[in-house]
């Protein structure tokens, strides 16, 4: 393809930055025409500052929500009430751990490393989803979580296996695939609840009421109000708006809820004939902007017990960065090291 | 043989695999570097998956699990201990696995009714071993720091490993022979890591017996309180 030959002509030239404004232009016109012919950027690839930076800042998001949000489901594993549920639940806190991981490599690949990135979530620098500032109460919460908070998340992430930069894109298809699973599992807990005794039925309801508001604030302010939505819609590292993600969200959840013999909380939820669309009751945005400052019920509680976890494992780290060095001769990895 | 050595053995090992991984699953979000919160997850899994098909074998694993009392546990009290900092975990790991990975190769040689599930754990253990056995080089032989903490997390569970030799009954062992090579085992690895072999006793000196006795640690008590409390307040119901 032309577009490709051009861009890896620009490539193998540009092993560094382009000295010349000729070599620029040239460049940004071979990454626009690459992206625009649905292409993937590669790490050795040119690509506009902007552009790196914004994966960079979408990416570090994305694997911080995958570590933070270990602490709300990880919060039942020592209480999750049979053998089966537990070896569910600590699978999926697993993968997640697992997320973190190639989402940090995948921001690697962008010339920015996980300790750097660390550290920028541990001083509020960067932000994780304001989900995992919510509680788990209940049991069920860790159900409600996997159906709602995994399904939202899915909704939102399956479009980015096509998104234009390649190891973000091959991250998501691995990603997608075992958040599936996991918005399976929560579904059939729920379902478990639901058709279980009154109290257990109570309990699902109880955490679906106040999961669901949360979960439709995912998918981010309204359109007209989102700061980076149009560039990386042009870059197609987003490829749908807010507003239409959470709209099929919220067209998929509802029959889900009446299968599951739950109710969501919303009196204004009802088929819109005309639109081939739910419509749904007006969102809380005050909350949604108060907990993103940092005042939601967990905030404080989660970047605490991260920068706990962090800085007691810092003489671990330490060790081993040690007994390599003593080894090998090298530094031997600073918070990456692998026994 | 009769019925019950098989089910005795069963909740012996069961117990052992079910509380360890309770244990490790206590490290959730809480690790020191992320491919930790991998791998001790990974270890927790191996040891449910274990502990699931023993206690099956002794009766339905869900009552074991959630309904029986301290006194009915018949695990060793080395691995309801505390996790204590990473040492204590990583000592813990590497007195315990070193053990599984010997009991285990000996019984998936055998043709006992543990057979079937030695030779599919004793693949697993050997990754557990390795993973101790690596981390305790790189404390033992990090820092200064690490050293120490290290040190102290081997002696301080030194007390609870004699009791991994004591037999069981149904487990057809050599007893005394595992217990040479596990020290042998351990002197190796310890050297290794510039460490020194404890020299405490390896047992307590409680004459009514220990952990395959039903006898536990304080801590333990409090743990199942945890574990327990959920499926305890919905007597009967399903999950």
């Amino acid at each position: 393809m032309a577009t490709a030959a051009a861009h890896r002509t620009a490539r193998t030239k540009a092993d560094g930055a382009p000295d010349t404004a000729v070599d620029t232009a040239a460049y940004q016109h071979a990454f626009d025409t690459a992206v625009a012919a649905d292409e993937r950027i590669e790490p050795r690839d040119w690509m506009p500052d902007a552009y790196r930076a914004t994966l960079v800042r979408q990416i570090a998001q994305h694997a911080h929500s995958e570590i933070i949000g270990m602490q709300p489901e990880a919060n039942w594993i020592t209480r999750a009430p049979s053998l089966r549920r537990k070896a569910i639940l600590m699978a999926k806190v697993q993968d997640e751990a697992g997320h973190g991981l190639y989402l940090y490599s995948a921001a690697e690949t962008l010339g920015t490393g996980r300790d750097e990135l660390l550290d920028k979530l541990h001083s509020g620098r960067q932000k994780y989803s304001s989900i995992f500032n919510y509680p788990t109460l209940t049991w069920a919460d860790v159900g409600a979580i996997g159906w709602l908070v995994d399904g939202a998340a899915i909704t939102n992430q399956v479009p980015l296996c096509r998104c234009s930069y390649g190891p973000y894109a091959r991250a998501m298809v691995r990603i997608c695939k075992e958040e599936s699973f996991h918005q399976r599992q929560g579904y059939e807990l729920l379902l478990a609840l639901s058709n279980g005794t009154p109290e257990q039925h109570a309990m699902a309801q109880d955490a679906v009421n106040r999961w669901w508001w949360p979960s439709l604030m995912m998918f981010g302010p309204p359109d007209d109000e989102s700061q980076h939505s149009a560039q990386s819609m042009e870059w197609k590292i987003k490829r749908h708006s807010n507003d239409e993600l959470r709209q099929r969200f919220v067209d998929i959840c509802v029959p889900q809820a009446e299968s599951l013999g739950l109710t969501l909380p919303d009196p204004d939820l009802q088929w819109n004939e005309e639109q081939g669309h739910h419509d749904f009751g007006a969102i809380d945005w005050t909350e949604f902007w108060e907990v993103l400052k940092g005042n939601g019920p967990c905030n404080e509680q989660r970047i605490t017990q991260r920068r706990r976890a962090h800085d007691e494992g810092a003489w671990v780290r330490e060790a081993a960065a040690a007994y390599a060095a003593k080894h090998t001769g090298t530094t031997g990895g600073t918070g990456e090291t692998r026994a | 043989m009769t019925a019950t050595a098989p089910a005795t053995a069963a909740l012996a090992l069961g117990d052992d695999a079910l509380v360890l991984s309770h244990r490790l699953g206590e490290w959730a979000g809480h690790a020191p570097v992320l491919e930790e919160e991998v791998a001790l997850a990974n270890i927790a899994l191996d040891l449910l998956g274990q502990a699931r098909v023993l206690l099956s074998m002794a009766g339905d694993e869900d009552e074991l699990a959630y309904l029986r009392e301290e006194r009915a546990f018949r695990n060793l009290q080395l691995v309801e201990q505390p996790n204590g900092d990473f040492a204590h975990t990583i000592a813990r790991q590497l007195y315990f696995s070193t053990y599984q990975q010997l009991l285990y190769t000996e019984l998936a040689a055998g043709d006992g009714p543990f057979a079937p599930l030695a030779a599919k754990a004793v693949k697993e253990v050997a990754y557990h071993r390795d993973h101790a056995e690596q981390w305790t080089l790189r404390l033992g032989d990090g820092t200064e720091l690490s050293q120490e903490r290290m040190q102290q997390a081997c002696d301080a569970l030194w007390r609870f490993t004699g009791e991994m030799f004591q037999p069981v009954e149904g487990l057809d062992a050599d007893w005394a022979d595992m217990e040479t090579r596990w020290l042998e085992s351990m002197t190796d690895v310890l050297g290794r890591a510039t460490l020194t072999v404890p020299e405490g006793p390896r047992s307590g000196a409680w004459s009514a017996g220990a952990g395959r006795q039903g006898l536990h640690t304080e801590p333990f008590g409090r743990m199942l309180a945890e574990m327990q409390h959920l499926h305890r307040s919905h007597p009967g119901a399903s999950w």
